[in-house]
C-alpha cells in the first residue's frame, strides 16, 4: 500500500455541501407540486368546518357536484375503507361523519379539472351544522376531565418526605404557547392510481409509511398496495408526520373515487387551520428548596392542549415528562402529564416534542427559586446539576452515564466570559430607565432515541453497479436537514469512495419497508447505521474477491483513496465492481439497524427510553422595552454536543436554525383562537415567524470539539435535530431576567411564553406594581 | 392587445390569460418555470420574489416583487428575471446563486429561489453591505429552517454587483406598453391619462382601480376572485412624479413607497423609518402610498403620519380637482369621501416648519414586516420648555386612524415633562376604545399607546438613554 493516499472527498466528519444546494439555488430541485403534470390530473380542495364544536345534520354535495370542471365531491361516507387516520390511537377520521371537533376541520373534499374550480366548488356544500358548545382552554378541560388519552404519572421518591425536609416552598403556574411549523412548503399530495388497484402516492411526508398504512386503512387495501414516495419536502419539523396523512388520504380517496390523479395542495390558510401544531402547555409546579438550595421535592402538572384528538399527544406528553429534569437531580418527584382534550385542531410533533415544554417547567421553578432566595438562576443550577457517580438517575430510573453539562458551561464562560457579561449587562441597567437588558444561560439535556422501543430502527438498501457507482437508499426523508448527505458520507466512509459517486434516491416504501418517521433527531443514527451495514455487506463480498484476485487473506485487503489494495497492489473500485460481477457475487444489500440498550415501561414511565443524551449550552443577551414590552435578542452564544459530528456544517446549520426557531416560538410567534375557537393566526400576516433581523447581531454558535459520543453510534456523532432548539429557552429566560431587573432581581416575573409585547408589558407593570 | 415582456431574456407574447391571472401561477403553469413558489399567496413569505425591471420615467432597475401579487398585464412592457434566468448560459451560477452555496446557506431549498431573486435585486442596486440594510433587503422573505446567518453572509458578500438592466435596457426601448388588454370575459386597461381613468371610471363604475395592486393582489391570489374590469394607474406619466416645492412634497398617486422614501425621508426621517417597515421592498416596490390612503385601512402605516403632518390628497374629476385634508378623507373602516367619478391625483405634504418635530412609532410583534399593533405619529412644536402644540395621530386604536384630541388638549401649553403625562392613559382611553385582536387586546393597545406618548417626551427631552430596542 502506497504511504500516501489521499483521504475521500466526503467522508465522514468532512464539512460536505447539502447535496441539494445548487438544486435550491437554480429552482431546479423539485418538490411535489413542481413534478410534470401527469395527464388528467384532477387538482383538489378541502372544505373546512366553520364551527370548533358542531352536529352534522346533513349534507348536500349537489351543488358542488354541479359546478364547473368538478369530477368528485367526497364527505365520510365516501370513504371505502376504514375512516381512521390516527397514528397512535384510533379516534381520527379523515372527514368526519357527524361531528365537527375544531374549526378547520376537514369536513368535504372536491375534485376538478382546475384548482380555482376545485376551490371554487368546496364553496359550494352545503352542511347544516347544530352547533354546539365548544372547550376551548386547558383550564376547562382539566375542570370537566376531558382527555384525549389517559393521563400520565412518573413518580421517584417520597414526595411528602421531601416536601418535609424543605426549608422553602414555591409553587405557581406557567403557561407556553403552541407553534405553527410554518414550513415553507405547504402540505400537498399527489395521488395516482395505477395498475391492478394500486395506488402511487408521491407525499411531502416524515413518515411514508405512516401515509401508506393510512391510505391503505381508508381504501380498504394491503399495504402493498400502495407505495408512497418522498424526494425531499420544504420543511417539516414534524408537522409532516402524522399530519401528511389527512392531505395524502383526501387525495387517495378522490383518486380512488375518480380514477384519475389526484393532487391536494393546501393554501397557507388551510395548512395553518386544518393541522395540528406545538402544544400549548399549563404547567403548574409545587418545589420544594432545602437550605443549600437543592431541589428535594418537586411536583409538577404538565397539562398539553392535545386540541381535538390523541394523534401524538400521549408519545409528547411522555417525552415532556422525561424532560421535565433537564439536567438536575430531583430524588423526590411527581410529575403528572394531562393530555387535555378540547375543540381545537389537534396538536401534533414538533422539533423537541414535548421536551421543550418540559424544560420551560423546571426552569421557570428555578427562575423563581433564584429570585426568592436572592441568588442568581446559575447559583441554583449548580447546587442541582446531576453528579457523575452520584445523584446521577433520572426520574425514569435511567442513569445518565454522559453528563457533560458543567464541562460544558466551563467552555462556554471561557468564549464568552460570563461574568463579565452579566456585569455589563447590570451597568446598562443602572444608567437606563425605560430599555432594560437580560441575560441568561440555559442548559440542555436531551434524550436521544424514540421513547417507544420499536420505532428504534431502520432500514436501507444499497446497491453497487459494475461502473463503481453507488445507488443509496433509505427509509429516512429528507427535510432539508441534511440526512441524505450525511448518510451518502456514511457509505463513502465505509466503500473509501468519493462521495460524488454515490447517487441518492428518493425515500419510497417500495424499497424500505415498515420504516420509522424522520423524527425525534433520529435520522441518521438510525438511517446511517443501517446503510453502514449494507454496504458493509457488500464490501464484504468484494473484499473476498479481492482476496482472491490478489491471492492474500481478505483480512489483507483494504479499502482506501477509491481502490482496493493488498500491500501494494490495488485495483480501482470500479474495477473490483467489475470484477465481482463476473465472479456472480452479489453487489446489492439492505442493511438494518436497531438501536440497542432501549427498554421503557408505558405502565410505570420508566426504564431506559433513551440510548444517549445530547447536551447543549447558551447565553442570551436581550433588551426590552418597558414602555411597550419590545424586546430584542441582542447576543447569543451556543455550545452544542454533536458528539463527533459526521458533517459539522451540516449540523451547524441546525444549531442555528434550531435555536432561531425556538427564539421565535417564545417571543413573537402566537397563536391567537377568538371566543367562538376560531384560529385567526393562519397566515404568515398574522403570525410572526423570525426574520433576518430578528436574529441576534451578535449570534456564535460552536460545536463542543473532541466529543465522541461514548456510546457506539455512527461514526460517535450525537443527533442533532431538536436538541438546540430548547437553547432558545435562554432568550426567554432572559426577557424574565430583564423584567426582574425592575425589582432588583427579588421577584420572579409573571411571564408566560410567547413573550409578545403584550405579555412583557403586563409583565413590567406588574413587577413595577 | 397582446401582453408583451421579456422573461429571462426572451420576448413573450401573453394574449390568452385572464387578466386577473397572477404572475406566480402564470410562472408555475402557463410557463412551467417551477423554480418560483407559493408559500402564502399573500405577499408576506417572499417564496415567489422574482426581480421585474419596469421602465419608469426613464430609469430602468431591477426590483424585487411578490409574483403571488401581481397580476400578468402589469408586466406588459417589463423585463422579467425568475431564478431560471440567473445561471449563465453554460449553467455557470450567477454570483448571488454561487454564494449562498458557499455558505451552506440552504437547507430544505423551498424558500431560496425567493431569497435569490431578492438578493439579485439588492445587490444591483449600489448599496453598501451594511447589516440594517441586508436585514431591510431581505424582510420580505422568510426562511424556517437556516435562522438566516448563511443567507446574510451570503448577501454581504454579494454586495455591488453590476446593474444588469443596462442590458435589457436596449431590448425594451421603444417598447410600448399596451393601453387595453381583454381576454374572455376580463378587461385590464393601461390608461396614459388622469382625463383617460375618468372616463373609463365613468364608463365602467364598478371597475377597480389598481395602482400597485399589493392590496387588491390578495384578492386574485388569495380569494382566487377576478376583476371584470381592472384600470392601472402605472402608465400615468402625471402620476408617476415626485415635486419638491416651496410648500412640500407632491407625491403622484402612482408613485411607489420606495420613490417617495427618499423625499420623504430626506425632510421627516422619522417618517422614512416607517415606511421602511411598510410590507418588505417586494411590496414597496409597487405599493404607493395613495393606495394606502384609499384602503384607508385602520391599520395603514402612512396615515397617522400624514395626519399629524397635516397632509392633504388632490382628488382629481372631470368637472375638476378639489383637495382635502388626509385627516377629513378617512371617514371610517375602510371608507373614504372618494366620490363617484374621482380619482386620487397625489399626496401633499408640508415641508417641516421651524421647531417642529416629528416622530413616530410602530409596535408590532416583528420589527419588520408585520401589521401595527399600534401606530403613532407625533407632529411636536416646542417652546421655552413647554408644548406649543402637538398633533397625535394613532392606527389602530379605532376603527379609522385619527387624532388623540384629548392628549393633544391636555399637553398643549403644559410644561413638557413626565409630570404633565400623569393622567396621559386616562386622556387615551377617552380617546379611543380599541378593540382586542390578534395583534393585541384592548387593554395594550391603551396602555402602549400611552406609554409611547411618554416615549416621544423622553426622546424629545434632555434624556440621553436610549428609548428604544432597536436603537442598542
Amino acid at each position: 500500500m502506497s504511504a500516501r493516499l489521499d483521504r475521500i472527498r466526503g467522508g465522514a466528519h468532512a464539512s460536505v455541501r447539502h447535496d441539494s444546494a445548487v438544486g435550491h439555488v437554480t429552482g431546479r430541485s423539485l418538490y411535489v407540486d413542481d413534478m410534470p403534470n401527469v395527464p388528467g390530473t384532477l387538482e383538489a380542495a378541502l372544505l373546512l368546518s366553520p364551527h370548533a364544536h358542531a352536529r352534522i345534520r346533513s349534507i348536500d354535495v349537489s351543488a358542488a357536484m354541479a359546478a364547473p370542471g368538478v369530477a368528485a365531491v367526497i364527505v365520510a361516507r365516501d370513504i371505502p375503507g376504514r375512516n381512521d387516520i390516527a397514528p397512535i390511537r384510533t379516534d381520527e377520521p379523515l372527514l368526519p361523519p357527524e361531528l365537527v371537533e375544531y374549526e378547520g376541520q376537514p369536513v368535504a373534499a372536491v375534485a376538478a379539472q382546475t384548482l380555482d374550480q376545485a376551490r371554487a366548488a368546496a364553496k359550494l356544500v352545503k352542511i347544516d351544522y347544530e352547533p354546539l358548545p365548544p372547550v376551548l382552554t386547558i383550564e376547562e378541560a382539566i375542570e370537566r376531565d376531558l382527555y384525549v388519552s389517559p393521563p400520565q404519572l412518573m413518580t421517584r421518591g417520597d414526595i411528602e418526605a421531601g416536601f418535609k425536609s424543605a426549608v422553602h416552598r414555591i409553587a405557581g403556574e406557567v403557561h407556553c404557547g403552541g407553534q405553527d411549523h410554518f414550513y415553507l412548503e405547504g402540505q400537498i399530495a399527489l395521488a395516482i392510481p395505477g395498475d391492478g388497484g394500486d395506488f402511487q402516492i408521491f407525499s411531502s411526508t416524515q413518515h411514508p409509511t405512516e401515509v401508506q398504512h393510512g391510505v391503505a386503512h381508508l381504501l380498504g387495501l394491503p399495504f402493498n398496495a400502495v407505495t408512497v414516495e418522498v424526494r425531499r419536502m420544504g420543511g417539516a419539523f414534524g408537522g409532516k408526520e402524522s399530519q401528511a396523512t389527512i392531505i395524502a388520504g383526501v387525495a387517495a380517496v378522490l383518486a380512488w373515487k375518480t380514477k384519475r390523479p389526484v393532487k391536494l395542495r393546501l393554501p397557507r390558510d388551510d395548512d395553518m387551520r386544518a393541522t395540528g401544531k406545538r402544544h400549548p402547555f399549563l404547567i403548574r409546579y409545587d418545589c420544594g428548596v432545602d437550605a443549600d438550595s437543592r431541589i428535594v421535592a418537586l411536583d409538577l402538572v404538565l397539562a398539553a392542549n392535545g386540541g381535538n384528538v390523541a394523534d401524538h399527544t400521549p408519545a409528547v406528553i411522555t417525552r415532556a415528562l422525561c424532560h421535565a429534569d433537564n439536567c438536575y437531580w430531583l430524588p423526590n418527584v411527581r410529575f403528572r402529564g394531562l393530555p387535555c382534550k378540547t375543540n381545537t385542531v389537534s396538536n401534533t410533533a414538533f422539533r423537541g416534542y414535548g421536551g421543550p415544554q418540559g424544560m420551560i417547567a423546571i426552569e421557570t421553578v428555578v427562575d423563581v427559586i433564584a429570585r426568592k432566595l436572592g441568588k442568581t438562576p446559575d447559583e441554583i443550577r449548580r447546587q442541582n446539576y446531576y453528579g457523575v457517580e452520584r445523584n446521577n438517575v433520572a426520574p425514569y430510573g435511567m442513569t445518565v452515564e454522559d453528563n457533560i453539562v458543567e464541562r460544558m458551561l466551563d467552555e462556554l464562560d471561557r468564549v464568552a466570559g460570563l461574568a463579565a457579561w452579566r456585569e455589563s449587562v447590570a451597568a446598562f441597567n443602572r444608567t437606563s430607565p425605560i430599555i432594560r437588558k437580560g441575560l441568561a444561560t440555559m442548559p440542555v439535556k436531551f434524550g436521544i432515541s424514540f421513547n417507544r422501543p420499536a420505532l428504534n430502527q431502520a432500514g436501507a438498501l444499497v446497491h453497487v453497479y459494475t461502473d463503481g457507482s453507488v445507488t443509496l437508499n433509505h427509509g429516512g426523508t429528507e427535510m432539508g436537514q441534511g440526512l441524505f448527505v450525511k448518510v451518502a458520507q456514511v457509505v463513502a466512509e465505509a466503500f473509501q469512495i468519493d462521495i460524488d459517486h454515490i447517487r441518492l434516491s428518493a425515500t419510497t416504501t417500495g424499497k424500505v419497508p415498515n420504516t420509522s418517521p424522520t423524527a425525534a433527531s433520529s435520522g441518521s443514527d438510525l438511517n446511517g447505521m443501517a446503510a453502514l451495514n449494507a454496504a458493509n455487506q457488500i464490501k464484504d463480498r468484494m473484499a473476498e474477491v479481492a482476496a482472491e484476485h490478489f491471492d492474500v487473506p481478505k483480512s489483507e485487503i483494504v479499502f482506501a483513496s477509491n481502490r482496493v489494495f493488498a500491500g501494494n497492489r490495488s485495483v480501482s473500485f470500479p474495477e473490483l465492481a467489475a470484477m465481482s460481477w463476473e465472479k456472480r457475487v452479489s453487489l446489492s444489500a439492505t442493511g438494518f439497524y436497531k438501536t440497542p440498550k432501549l427498554h421503557w415501561d408505558f405502565a410505570t414511565n420508566t426504564g431506559r427510553p433513551f440510548y444517549y443524551f445530547a447536551y447543549g449550552i447558551a447565553a442570551s443577551e436581550v433588551a426590552i422595552d418597558t414602555l411597550t414590552g419590545e424586546t430584542r435578542v441582542l447576543r447569543a452564544e451556543l455550545l452544542q454536543d454533536c458528539g463527533a459530528s459526521i458533517n459539522p456544517a451540516i449540523d451547524l446549520g441546525q444549531i442555528e436554525g434550531a435555536f432561531v426557531q425556538g427564539m421565535g416560538w417564545l417571543t413573537s410567534e402566537e397563536l391567537w383562537w377568538d371566543d367562538k375557537g376560531r384560529l385567526r393566526t393562519h397566515g404568515p400576516s398574522t403570525y410572526k415567524i423570525p426574520g433576518s433581523r430578528d436574529v441576534p447581531p451578535i449570534f456564535n454558535a460552536r460545536i463542543l470539539d473532541d466529543a465522541p459520543n461514548r456510546e457506539d453510534t455512527i461514526f460517535r456523532s450525537k443527533a442533532v435535530g431538536e436538541p438546540p432548539l430548547m437553547l432558545a429557552i435562554s432568550v426567554w429566560l432572559a426577557i424574565r431576567d430583564a423584567v426582574a431587573s425592575l425589582a432588583d432581581y427579588k421577584v420572579a416575573p409573571d411571564l408566560d411564553a410567547p413573550a409578545t409585547p403584550e405579555r412583557v408589558l403586563k409583565a413590567v407593570d406588574a413587577i413595577r406594581g | 392587445m397582446a401582453i408583451r415582456f421579456l422573461l429571462n431574456g426572451e420576448w413573450r407574447s401573453e394574449d390568452r390569460v385572464p387578466a386577473s391571472t397572477t404572475v406566480l401561477d402564470w410562472l408555475r403553469g402557463t410557463a412551467r418555470l417551477t423554480g418560483t413558489k407559493e408559500g402564502c399567496a399573500e405577499g408576506d413569505c417572499g417564496a415567489c420574489t422574482i426581480a421585474v425591471a419596469r421602465p419608469r420615467r426613464g430609469a430602468l432597475r431591477y426590483e424585487a416583487v411578490n409574483s403571488c401579487l401581481m397580476l400578468v398585464p402589469q408586466l406588459d412592457g417589463c423585463a422579467v428575471t425568475t431564478v431560471e434566468g440567473l445561471a449563465g448560459p453554460d449553467g455557470a451560477l450567477h454570483p448571488v446563486q454561487a454564494a449562498l452555496v458557499e455558505a451552506d446557506a440552504t437547507q430544505c431549498g423551498f424558500c431560496t429561489p425567493g431569497f435569490a431573486m431578492a438578493m439579485f435585486a439588492y445587490a444591483q442596486g449600489g448599496e453598501p453591505a451594511e447589516e440594517p440594510i441586508i436585514h431591510e433587503a431581505l424582510a420580505g422573505n422568510l426562511c424556517r429552517c437556516t435562522g438566516y446567518r448563511p443567507i446574510v453572509e451570503a448577501c454581504r458578500k454579494i454586495a455591488g454587483l453590476p446593474d444588469s438592466a443596462a442590458q435589457i435596457a436596449p431590448d425594451l426601448q421603444g417598447v410600448q406598453a399596451g393601453m387595453d388588454y381583454r381576454c374572455g370575459d376580463q378587461a385590464y386597461f393601461a390608461p396614459r391619462s388622469l382625463a383617460e381613468i375618468a372616463d373609463l371610471r365613468a364608463q365602467y363604475p364598478d371597475a377597480v382601480v389598481l395602482a400597485g395592486g399589493t392590496d387588491l393582489g390578495l384578492l386574485a391570489s388569495k380569494e382566487r376572485k377576478s376583476f371584470p374590469v381592472t384600470i392601472s394607474t402605472a402608465q400615468v406619466a402625471e402620476l408617476q412624479r415626485v415635486l419638491v416645492g416651496r410648500d412640500g412634497i407632491e407625491i403622484g398617486a402612482a408613485v411607489t413607497y420606495t420613490e417617495a422614501l427618499p423625499h420623504i425621508e430626506q425632510h421627516y426621517p422619522a417618517f422614512g423609518e416607517i415606511i421602511r417597515r411598510i410590507g418588505s421592498r417586494q411590496i414597496r416596490n409597487l405599493g404607493t402610498i395613495a393606495g394606502n390612503i384609499a384602503n384607508a385601512s385602520p391599520i395603514g402605516d402612512t396615515i397617522p403620519c400624514l395626519m399629524a403632518l397635516e397632509a392633504s390628497v388632490t382628488l382629481y374629476a372631470k368637472a375638476g380637482s378639489r383637495s382635502m385634508p388626509v385627516e377629513d378623507f378617512i371617514i371610517g373602516y375602510r371608507k373614504t369621501a372618494l366620490a363617484p367619478g374621482e380619482v386620487i391625483a397625489s399626496v401633499h405634504i408640508p415641508l417641516p416648519r421651524p421647531s417642529q418635530q416629528f416622530v413616530a412609532y410602530k409596535l408590532s410583534k416583528r420589527f419588520d414586516q408585520d401589521i401595527s399593533t399600534v401606530i403613532a405619529a407625533f407632529s411636536l412644536s416646542l417652546a421655552g420648555g413647554g408644548v406649543k402644540a402637538l398633533r397625535a395621530a394613532f392606527g389602530g386604536m379605532a376603527a379609522k386612524s385619527g387624532r388623540a384630541k384629548h392628549v393633544e388638549a391636555a399637553v398643549t401649553g403644559k410644561p413638557w415633562n413626565a409630570e404633565s403625562l400623569k393622567d396621559i392613559d386616562a386622556l387615551m382611553a377617552k380617546d379611543f376604545s380599541p378593540m382586542s385582536d390578534q395583534r393585541g387586546t384592548a387593554s395594550y393597545r391603551l396602555r402602549a399607546a400611552a406609554n409611547l406618548v411618554r416615549r416621544l417626551q423622553f426622546e424629545t427631552g434632555d434624556q440621553s438613554a436610549p428609548a428604544r430596542v432597536e436603537a442598542l
